[in-house]
């Protein structure tokens, strides 16, 4: 049996992890350190425990635990055929990450990129190998979100596409097909959006609440702009705005301040436990 | 306080704009995301230090602090007898 790599075990780590898992992939699960990992494998117990719950299927938390391996560093994932790498949303750290998965897996191991704004055509270039890395851009929470979009780069092969759709198939994902681009469809409105949530906030317009408010109770959105803020995490919509910022050079994509000092003061979201919204210890 | 009483301030200390009693079902008020039914879970676990088994991990048991309180109590019972 095949074994999939997933790097970073952050929110989107934990939520490929257990997709994967949860459609009868064997899985090695990778990060910095041994903490970080004991923690997503409790996460992801916890949360394939609430999947019935939250409107997913009944799954049992051992058997989805029992595909899932974990190692740290890089080369932990050597022997894996396809990796979906979802590590911070930082050109630095991304890079240095590929450089290893370059030289330690076989020349046929497919890279898949889970980014929210890179360009996949520039990480591909870290590589020896950009016939073999595509994007996939997952929603979060992964397993609970049926479509993603799909990025192939200027070099992507055909051969790679498609055993990346096979994978999102058997993962029970649709794929929308987007040219490469940064931020793609989603990111390059959702950021804005946020962005400019931030600033009413920022400027006293009105609290987290009321903005929220005016997208659920006025547009019928699920959730608002800052509750998503808080779940996908605030530091890594400051790290999308900025790469959207850098590679366009266009002003509109402006960080708001406020995102800068809640990502310094730690208030990183559901994940720290205090966004714009304070919750629980999940833990 | 009785546990329905920490719940409903649970609850109202998440959603402080809402108008909540006991027998409201708040997943039919439109802005409890299931989400929140995942809070609420750890939250009545630790709480009450109770373990709520797979089985009993079902919405209608978080629908309204009525249906929580009384699912505490009978993990309590059981813990009692055990
Ligand atoms: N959060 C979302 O909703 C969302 C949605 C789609 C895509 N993304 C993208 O997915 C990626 C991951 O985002 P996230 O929200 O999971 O971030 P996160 O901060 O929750 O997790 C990132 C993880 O990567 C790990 N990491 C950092 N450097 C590493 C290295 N050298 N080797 C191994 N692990 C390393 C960190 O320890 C951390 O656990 C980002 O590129 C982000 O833009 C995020």
């Amino acid at each position: 049996m095949t074994v999939i790599g997933v790097i970073g075990a952050g929110v989107m780590g934990v939520g490929v992890a257990q997709n994967l898992a949860q459609t009868g992939h064997e899985v090695v699960l990778v990060d910095k350190d041994e903490r970080i990992l004991a923690e997503a494998l409790a996460t992801i117990g916890r949360n394939a425990r609430m999947s019935r719950l939250m409107g997913g299927p009944s799954l049992d938390p051992d058997e989805i635990l029992s595909r899932i391996t974990t190692a740290v560093g890089a080369a932990g994932a050597a022997k894996a055929s396809l990796v979906i790498e979802n590590v911070t949303e930082n050109w630095d750290v991304k890079r240095e990450v590929y450089e290893t998965l370059d030289a330690e897996c076989g020349p046929d191991t497919v890279f898949v990129v889970n980014t929210s704004a890179i360009p996949i055509t520039k990480m591909a270039a870290v590589t020896g190998r950009p016939d073999k890395v595509i994007g996939v851009h997952f929603m979060n929470p992964v397993p609970a979100k049926p479509v993603v979009e799909l990025i192939p780069g200027f070099h992507t092969s055909p051969e790679t596409v498609q055993r990346t759709r096979d994978l999102l198939t058997a993962m029970g994902k649709k794929a929308v097909d987007v040219k490469d681009s940064c931020g793609f469809i989603s990111n390059r409105v959702l950021m804005l959006t946020v962005n400019e949530a931030a600033y009413l906030v920022h400027e006293g317009v009105a609290d987290a609440e009321s903005v929220d408010e005016v997208f659920r109770g006025c547009f019928g959105h699920p959730m608002g702009p800052l509750e998503t803020a808080d779940l996908i995490g605030v530091d890594t919509i400051l790290y999308s705005v900025e790469v959207l910022y850098e590679h366009y050079a266009d002003s509109k994509y402006r960080p708001c301040p406020l995102l800068k000092q809640m990502t310094d003061a730690g208030l990183h979201g559901r994940k720290s436990g205090r966004g714009f919204y304070t919750y629980t210890s999940q833990s | 306080m009785s546990s329905k009483t920490q719940i409903l301030d649970f609850i109202r200390g998440r959603y402080p704009q809402a108008e909540i009693d006991e027998s409201q079902d708040i997943f039919a008020l439109g802005f409890v995301n299931s989400l929140f039914a995942m809070e609420l879970v750890m939250f009545v676990e630790k709480t009450f230090g109770v373990t709520i088994p797979n089985e009993e991990l079902r919405i209608d048991n978080f629908r309204t602090a009525d249906a929580m309180s009384a699912l505490v109590s009978r993990l309590s019972s059981d813990l009692a007898v055990a």
